[in-house]
């Protein structure tokens, strides 16, 4: 159950990532948020978003920071702390897995903040695997251009056609137990090496 | 049979073991896989660990005691079987303040206690004026940086608590921070005392070296279950560590490791060597010879004393960051764990010191110490105002340092 009252600061260098949680909070009707994405004037930011839950990525410099500025408790209201499902370890090792860590206010109940960790966590493991995906495109790009480079080499080197050019790195591959991508840049390192004009 | 470890560290010239092991094939020559994570900030270290991501981590020295002593927000038990070395750290202020403080009496020689007098001086003018508090960084509330700066200021007859205002930032933006003004003045690790200088952004006023001479700072601190089940893995990994450190204190090869660093940090190597050489760019054209300045392996730099777990437990009790206690004592001193060393290092033949602590603050010269195995010289160790620390007069020796005047602030 989303609680409206709550307001939300959301701290991320990643704009794409930050812009992707602050969607999720605002679908799940939380209305109070706000996003920070650099470290300069943080305990200001922070002083005026008088924040009930902070959301902030693992990778992010200013965590030491921030622990200490809760510690002291003058930039906030109340006393805030990491939050950690004590009853639930899993918790905690899944929000780490995923890159993310919260800090809530003193006195704010668990059920009411679990919800929101638990979509920042779903959205970060979604961000990191859209990254995954586009990386893997990118690669099989990549390796299709290295077969074609590779196709090209083998055909002006052995005088055969595209077609005999391919079968015969799908021959190599299979018996050597490897993948055709390999076998295409073992070979265009291997022409590179002994200087032969790709 | 290959072990393979997760270590977490953070970019800075004390990482120079782990660094080394892995890069010049120490870990692997132990049969292990050592796989090194990057890290941005002390908070992730931590987390990563205490959920089992990393088996180990470099981790400011203070840092797996609070753990123990219930300060981190997520329930871990880490124990530290080795340290990764002795000082490193410097105090630097801006150009603004050194100016100030020059006016005062302070020299470019790095001594605590004439800089330290002329930054009182400074501190009790602006007061008289009406100005505001000077700001100092540090690293981490429970860090060496914090304990020293803090140690050094109160010695000098100023209360870090009230005279001053000291804040936490990530290493890497206090450069900056001296230039934005944001910043008087910081505690920090090399290179960023350096590269404050390099840049034109401040001045050295003293080194950790001079505070406190051989003092510890970066340990290795390893998840306690995984250290309990895995006793091979953890011995293979200190002993390339041990190697590593031989490696590190070899002045040849100190091209070679401001490079290795440099690569890692994003700097140029240029950063490192002041430190690995022990020639302290105080301000432009102005080295001064800190012979002890980061010390990887003399002195059994490597040695994880339990008086010096204690004596970061004291400086929590000092500034109110920990109720004292037998038991909390006894939390601080079970974290360093010299036992662990000992069985690791024991079929290398490597001089064992014959005490799991000592007197800190006893030596003031180089001297031969009880040791099993070959002879062991452990450098000088004094605190630059005289003062001893006995590991047995714990309660004492907190008794008599003047404390924070605010309980629970830093």
């Amino acid at each position: 159950m989303a609680d409206p009252s709550l307001s939300i600061l959301v701290i991320d260098e990643n704009r794409a990532r930050a812009a992707i949680i602050e969607a999720g909070l605002r679908e799940a009707g939380h209305s109070h948020v706000t996003l920070v994405h650099s470290l300069t004037g943080l305990a200001r930011r922070v002083e005026e978003a008088a924040p009930d839950v902070i959301v902030i990525d693992l990778e992010n410099p200013g965590r030491d920071m921030l622990e200490h500025m809760f510690q002291l408790s003058r930039a906030v209201r109340r006393p805030v702390a990491m939050f950690v499902d004590r009853s639930d370890s899993d918790a905690i090792a899944r929000a780490v897995e995923a890159g993310v860590s919260a800090y809530v206010v003193d006195g704010l109940r668990q059920e009411r903040v679990k919800p929101i960790l638990d979509m920042a966590v779903s959205r970060f493991n979604a961000y990191a695997r859209l990254t995954r995906e586009l990386e893997a495109a990118r690669d099989e790009l990549e390796g299709r251009k290295v077969v074609d480079r590779a196709k090209r080499f083998l055909m002006k080197q052995k005088r055969i056609t595209e077609d005999e050019a391919y079968a015969l790195l799908r021959r190599t591959a299979m018996n050597r137990n490897r993948r055709i991508v390999e076998i295409a840049q073992s070979l265009l390192t291997a022409a590179d090496l002994l200087g032969d004009d790709l | 049979m290959t072990h393979r470890i997760a270590a977490g560290f953070l970019p800075l010239l004390d990482s120079a073991l782990l660094v080394t092991a892995q890069a010049r094939g120490f870990a692997a020559a132990e049969g292990v896989d050592l796989l090194l994570l990057p890290e941005t900030s002390w908070a992730t270290l931590r987390d990563r660990l205490a959920v089992g991501q990393m088996q180990v981590a470099h981790m400011l020295g203070p840092l797996p005691i609070a753990g123990n002593l219930g300060l981190w927000p997520l329930p871990a038990r880490t124990v530290v079987p080795m340290a990764l070395g002795l000082g490193g750290n410097a105090v630097t202020v801006s150009n603004a303040l050194w100016t100030l403080m020059a006016r005062e009496g302070a020299t470019p020689d790095l001594a605590p206690a004439p800089n330290g007098r002329a930054l009182r001086a400074v501190v009790a003018r602006r007061a008289r004026d009406g100005w505001a508090r000077l700001r100092f960084g540090v690293v981490h509330p429970h860090s060496g940086h914090n304990y020293e700066l803090r140690y050094w200021l109160a010695a000098c007859g100023l209360d870090p608590s009230r005279d001053v205002e000291i804040a936490v930032l990530p290493p890497s933006f206090m450069p900056e921070a001296l230039v934005a003004g944001t910043l008087d003045g910081f505690c920090a690790g090399e290179p960023w005392n350096t590269a404050a200088v390099l840049r034109g952004a401040g001045r050295i006023a003293t080194v950790k070296a001079a505070i406190w001479r051989n003092s510890p700072e970066k340990v290795l601190a390893a998840e306690a279950t995984w250290a309990d089940r895995n006793p091979e893995a953890l011995d293979a990994l200190l002993r390339a560590l041990h190697r590593a450190s031989l490696w590190c204190a070899e002045p040849a090869n100190q091209a070679e490791l401001a490079a290795l660093l440099a690569e890692r940090i994003g700097c140029p190597p240029d950063w490192l060597r002041p430190a690995l050489a022990g020639e302290i760019l105080a301000g432009p054209g102005l080295t001064t010879r800190v012979p002890d300045f980061f010390v990887p392996q003399a002195s059994a730099a490597t040695f994880p004393w339990k008086s010096h777990a204690l004596w970061f437990y004291s400086q929590m009790v000092r500034w109110g960051q920990v109720v004292p206690g037998p038991e909390a004592a006894a939390a601080a001193r079970e974290s360093y764990r010299p036992d662990l060393w000992r069985r690791a290092l024991r079929p290398l033949g490597v001089a064992q010191p014959a005490a799991n602590a000592k007197v800190e603050g006893a030596l003031d010269r180089p001297t031969p110490v009880g040791s099993t195995g070959p002879s062991l010289v452990l450098g000088p160790d004094g605190f630059f105002d005289g003062q001893r620390f006995d590991p047995d007069s714990l309660d004492a020796y907190i008794a008599t340092q003047a404390g924070s005047s605010t309980a629970h602030e830093a």
